[in-house]
């Protein structure tokens, strides 16, 4: 649980759902406004794996009614967190539907290599094509840091925008909103560089925006470019965001969740009832928040099922494959020690070779103990087996309430279910723990591994917390060192 | 790391408290009068000495637990822990051990109470949920009193975390956390459950203080460290995990300046990681010349770099926005700012021995004498799950269990309840006779309760029910008192029948002696006789049994002893036939003999338990209740017997006569 990019049209649904709901810190410029945004245009078409790519198509001509009107022009393109999507290729810019869909239909479900990272492509946006002179490309960017949020605006922004840091124009808003700077400190501060006539419209979007980053706890978000067409008189503009990155605070979810559902529902996307309806019930307005995997990263059916696991439960339940033929698993409990298992793994010279980075802590049952380790011996044996065999880690520092032995019991259980598979894929077994109970605990362990026939060395709190990767990995170095396992 | 819903109701440690506070007249209670005069003040750089006392928020006992036997083998003179704050209230005082006696701790409901009680208090370990914790937070820090809150919860939203720093920061208050397990100071304090059990913390020289003070991101690790600093120099001065989240209250760098300005702490440690830029003030603070006391410092992570793309690690905090984030380039950094930094974490024992015995050999660190060290008494709970004693119980159960993962039934998990389908025939089977039994028996059980389920309205069970019914009573009043009419005249044929054709089959006698000698002895034979059906006009409900035994059974003996006693008896009279009840009965007494399940000694006992009447009793359960419902539903009103329909018959006192002949009815016996 931690801040989380979602997708782009969920991101533009928020804001354009709360620009005129949030309550704004200190008033703006302008008045209130006295009506809602109209639904915004945004269609979100995903092609799962198994959908045929025309018939996601075809739906979406139902759904969306509007990419059908004649002479509209649209802008399509992947959301799938891809940063740099213009200068990829990703980007079909002011095309008709047919265009667009064809463009769509030739890259969907299909391999994509963006800078060095590979991924399916599965998630699209299409949105109408908004013309606008060159001039009225603006940048935003809202980000939190410990002592409040800056917002960094320059009145150069599109795809060429350059380092933001450099250039941008930037103000603090402190953590204690109290302190909100005036309209005037805004428009002095980051509208240096923009025509005084235009200060009062772009103050007020900024406020706005601002409110919906307060309200709905976002920690980040990027608007490139922002685009904001002024009406004759100044008093209003039309306010366009291009282009948006966000990132929401997971953890808010009890205190946000309603809003980002309700943004999102069908009323609010403008899409009539009768062509979404498919029977679920939600416990808000709209579709709970989808978290999507940064690309190249689909989620694996295993690491949907840890993460579903752990969303279920009080305790701590993570699992990430980075190479699932790699040699080298880990079933590493506290998420500290964790982080320092890779760490020796790859400074031993390993990197390349991790299979997994994954933790279970905050006293998990020995049932989902269980579930966690046969999901991780699952995805091991089933890579091919290797002629250098493979390790696993059951690792983990020195607990300081998890019960040791209840939790061993389940990797135990597990171990049993697989011991067979683990001895034909020659797997060396390390273990190091302590904690509450351990001497039971390893004690358990060590009984089972040697009834099983598996090859595994036990230790406690004796050994350096991550000690025995060296002692694994690196040839020799365990024939070299004296050192004794636990003994009961 | 610490769910802040993690109670001790699972836990590994026994919790000592008594849920209910309960007393009972041999406790052996110690209690701690308040302090005579006002503490004098820590110094600035202190947040704990060895007379912090503190509230737990949040109902912990496990926690609360762990923290008062720390104090014990510290040999604080009171507990660390002044009171509970618990909202969501009804208990007005926790047991706790302190050490072999055992204490009461005061539970508060409110806030201004427990602080208006103990203006001694100036710290509180904060356990509320991640929803929670920033109302109570918030409310904690409106009492100047308290100067450090340690908050636990895990999953704080970040800009309430923020705010939360602020605030603190305004008013002069320490937070540590949120998402962390707290922290420690051997001898003095120590934060809910940091530091492991017991046997940990003197396996970790916890209860006394050394030269080391530390700050770690991680719960666990800490516990690491403390593991770590006892190996290899003379211990823990102090210790805190501010926790891993983005925006911990308090930072390396708060707690660092602490360490510097205390005399006691000789050898700073810092174990960072990936994220953030905290670790970045600390080395401004040394570049400064601020920190002058040796850091021996690694930022955790270091791996992350070596992925190809972006892993979130267990620590929301654990995520590099930058190069200056990454874990390499904060251990580059401070190994050029002249931390001690070793090259992997597995060489930091060493070279913070080597730091250590440095400052040993100048003169710096005087090792002290080793204390003896402290024993605790185990708790009872925790000793018996580590199997080192037992002690006889009170109730001893052998049908269901309900502490494991799954509800089991005489062995037997609910889930293969369901998965075999097995009625609930087998239901019965396991938790009556705690086995399985073949299929056609279950199915027998089911037929039984299927039978007696009801016998209409009219009969004294259900009409007892009715009348109570109509009587405005509850359900369970109601279905009472139908089956306290159930006896050996309603009801109780079942029983009766089964001992008087058993004894009289065992004993070998002839259906046709049986009969005669329970004439001579003037008694009826129970499960013989119907008020209306007869041998022509049979009672379709034996015919049932009748057929499934003599289909199903391996063995139906006695049945067909009855059926014999049948013979005699309606040849006497058309109406004297196997009525339902017998027929149940003596079925009953072929299965429990004959399907192999029972030994001859169990068959036997268990019908001697009356086993058959609770298969009446169960059964007809389903109609008296079924009765309750419809008078329920036809909203009857107060039942009055009509005087009609009773005949008075009253002694008249008036009229004289001889004793015994005042006109007052007597029925002879």
């Amino acid at each position: 649980m931690s801040a989380k990019s979602i997708l782009e049209a969920d991101g533009k649904a928020i804001i354009n759902y709360h620009l005129t709901r949030a309550p704004v810190i200190k008033p703006s410029p302008l008045p209130p406004p006295t009506k809602h945004n109209a639904p915004p245009r945004l269609a979100s078409l995903y092609f799962p794996e198994d959908a045929n790519v025309s018939d996601v198509l075809d739906q979406a001509e139902v759904t969306y009614p509007w990419l059908l009107h004649e002479g509209a022009r649209f802008v399509a393109k992947p959301d799938q967190l891809i940063k740099r999507r213009g200068k990829s290729g990703l980007l079909a810019l002011n095309k008709p539907w047919a265009e667009a869909k064809a463009w769509i239909a030739e890259r969907a479900g299909k391999v994509q290599k963006v800078e060095h990272v590979e991924g399916v492509l599965r998630q699209f946006l299409v949105e109408p094509f908004v013309p606008h002179p060159a001039n009225t490309e603006y940048y935003i960017n809202i980000n939190s840091v410990r002592d409040g949020d800056w917002i960094l605006f320059t009145h150069e922004g599109g795809v060429d925008v350059g380092d933001v840091d450099e250039k941008a124009e930037k103000i603090l808003i402190p953590v204690d909103l109290s302190l909100y700077p005036s309209n005037e400190e805004i428009a002095n501060t980051l509208l240096k560089k923009i025509p005084k006539g235009l200060h009062n419209v772009l103050v007020d979007f900024i406020t706005r925006l601002y409110a919906v980053y307060v309200d709905c706890q976002f920690t980040y978000m990027e608007i490139n470019p922002l685009v904001v067409i002024p009406n004759e008189d100044a008093t209003s503009a039309s306010v366009h965001f291009l282009d948006l990155a966000a990132k929401l605070d997971q953890t808010a979810d009890f205190e946000c969740g309603v809003k980002w559902a309700i943004a999102r529902s069908p009323a609010a996307l403008g899409i009539t009832a009768a062509t979404t309806a498919n029977g679920t019930i939600n416990i808000d307005a709209g579709p709970p928040i989808e978290f999507p995997a940064p690309f190249g990263r689909e989620l694996t059916k295993e690491e949907a099922l840890i993460a579903e696991l752990d969303a279920k439960t009080g305790a701590s339940l993570k699992l990430t494959v980075l190479n699932a033929n790699g040699r080298i698993w880990t079933l590493v409990a506290g998420g500290g020690a964790s982080v320092v298992y890779a760490d020796a793994i790859a400074s031993a010279g390993f990197a390349d070779e991790l299979a997994n980075y994954g933790e279970y802590s905050g006293a998990p049952t020995e049932s989902q103990t269980y579930h966690y380790a046969r999901t991780v011996l699952d995805l091991m044996l089933r890579s091919p087996i290797n002629p250098k065999g493979k390790v696993l880690f059951i690792g983990g520092g020195i607990a300081n309430f998890t019960n040791v032995a209840s939790t061993f019991k389940g990797v135990i259980k597990a171990l049993r279910e697989y011991a067979k598979q683990l001895n034909e894929h020659n797997v060396q077994i390390w273990v190091r723990r302590a904690g509450p109970n351990f001497q039971e605990g390893l004690k358990n362990m060590k009984a089972a591994t040697q009834e099983l026939g598996l090859n595994a060395k036990i230790f406690g709190p004796e050994m350096h917390v991550s000690g025995i990767v060296p002692l694994a990995l690196i040839p020799g170095r365990w024939e070299e060192s004296n050192i004794e396992e636990f003994k009961a | 790391m610490a769910p802040a819903t993690a109670n001790g109701a699972n836990g590994a440690n026994g919790t000592s408290s008594n849920p209910t506070g309960g007393l009972s007249a041999n406790d052996n209670i110690r209690r701690f009068a308040a302090p005579s005069r006002p503490l004098s003040p820590l110094p600035a750089h202190a947040l704990f000495n060895d007379k912090t006392r503190c509230f737990v928020y949040g109902m912990q006992p496990r926690a609360v637990q762990g923290m008062l036997d720390f104090d014990f083998i510290c040999k604080r003179k009171t507990p660390s822990v002044a009171g509970i704050i618990y909202t969501f209230g009804g208990q007005f005082v926790s047991k706790m051990y302190w050490g072999t006696s055992e204490t009461l701790l005061p539970v508060y409901q409110e806030v201004p109470k427990a602080i208006a009680k103990h203006p001694d208090v100036d710290v509180v370990v904060n356990f509320a949920s991640s929803r929670s914790v920033y109302s109570s937070t918030l409310e904690l820090m409106e009492f100047p009193q308290i100067k450090t809150i340690a908050i636990i919860a895990e999953g704080v939203p970040e800009r309430r975390a923020r705010e939360i720093a602020y605030i603190a920061k305004q008013k002069g208050v320490t937070i540590i956390g949120p998402a962390t397990v707290g922290g420690i100071k051997p001898g003095c304090f120590k934060i809910g459950n940091t530091g492991g059990m017991m046997d940990n913390i003197v396996a970790s020289k916890l209860y006394r203080k050394g030269s080391v003070g530390y700050v770690s991101k991680s719960g666990g690790m800490s516990n690491e460290l403390n593991n770590i600093i006892s190996q290899n120099t003379d211990g823990v001065y102090e210790g805190v995990a501010i926790g891993g989240d983005r925006y911990p209250g308090t930072t390396f760098i708060d707690h660092l300046l602490r360490y510097q300005a205390d005399p006691g702490c000789k050898i700073l440690v810092l174990l960072g990681e990936v994220g953030g830029v905290e670790e970045y003030k600390v080395i401004d603070a040394v570049k400064q010349g601020i920190i002058t006391k040796p850091i021996v410092a690694w930022a955790i992570g270091t791996c992350a770099s070596m992925f190809k793309t972006e892993v979130q690690f267990g620590h929301a905090g654990a995520f590099a926005n930058s190069q200056l984030e990454t874990a390499a380039y904060k251990n580059k950094s401070m190994k050029e700012a002249g931390f001690y930094v070793p090259d992997t974490f597995e060489d930091m024992p060493s070279l913070l021995k080597s730091v250590y015995d440095n400052l040993v050999k100048d003169g710096t660190i005087k090792p002290q004498p080793e204390p003896v060290v402290p024993k605790i008494p185990i708790d009872y709970s925790w000793a018996q799950e580590l199997g080192l004693i037992r002690k006889p119980a009170a109730f001893i159960s052998t049908i269901s269990d309900d502490r494991g993962q799954e509800l089991l039934y005489a062995g037997m998990p609910i889930s293969d309840v369901f998965r075999e389908d097995i009625g609930i025939g087998g239901v019965m089977s396991l938790l009556w006779f705690r086995r399985r039994l073949p299929q056609y028996a279950s199915k027998f059980l089911e037929m039984v309760l299927m039978l007696t389920a009801d016998h209409g309205p009219a009969v004294s069970g259900a009409m007892n029910t009715i009348i109570t019914t109509r009587a405005g009573k509850d359900l369970i009043s109601a279905l009472v008192s139908g089956l306290l009419t159930i006896g050996s005249r309603f009801g109780g044929a079942l029983d009766g029948a089964a001992e008087e054709f058993t004894r009289a089959f065992d004993k070998g006698l002839s259906p046709r002696e049986f009969v005669d000698s329970m004439r001579k002895a003037n008694k009826l034979i129970p499960g013989i006789g119907h008020r209306v059906k007869s041998r022509n006009n049979p009672d379709l409900r034996v015919e049932l049994v009748k057929e499934y035994v003599k289909a199903k059974f391996p063995s139906h003996k006695l049945l067909d002893y009855a059926l014999a006693v049948e013979t005699v008896t309606t040849s006497k009279k058309d109406n004297l036939i196997l009525n339902v009840d017998g027929c149940i009965a003596v079925c009953f007494v072929d299965l429990v003999r004959n399907c192999g399940a029972f030994s001859a000694e169990e068959a036997e006992d268990y019908l001697s338990m009356g086993v058959l009447n609770g298969l009446f009793v169960l059964g007809r359960s389903i109609g008296l209740i079924a009765h309750y419902l419809d008078q329920k539903r036809l909203r009857t009103g107060l039942y009055r017997h009509p005087w009609d329909d009773i005949t008075y018959l009253l002694p008249s006192l008036q009229q004289q006569g001889p004793p015994g002949a005042e006109g007052r009815v007597e029925v002879s016996l």
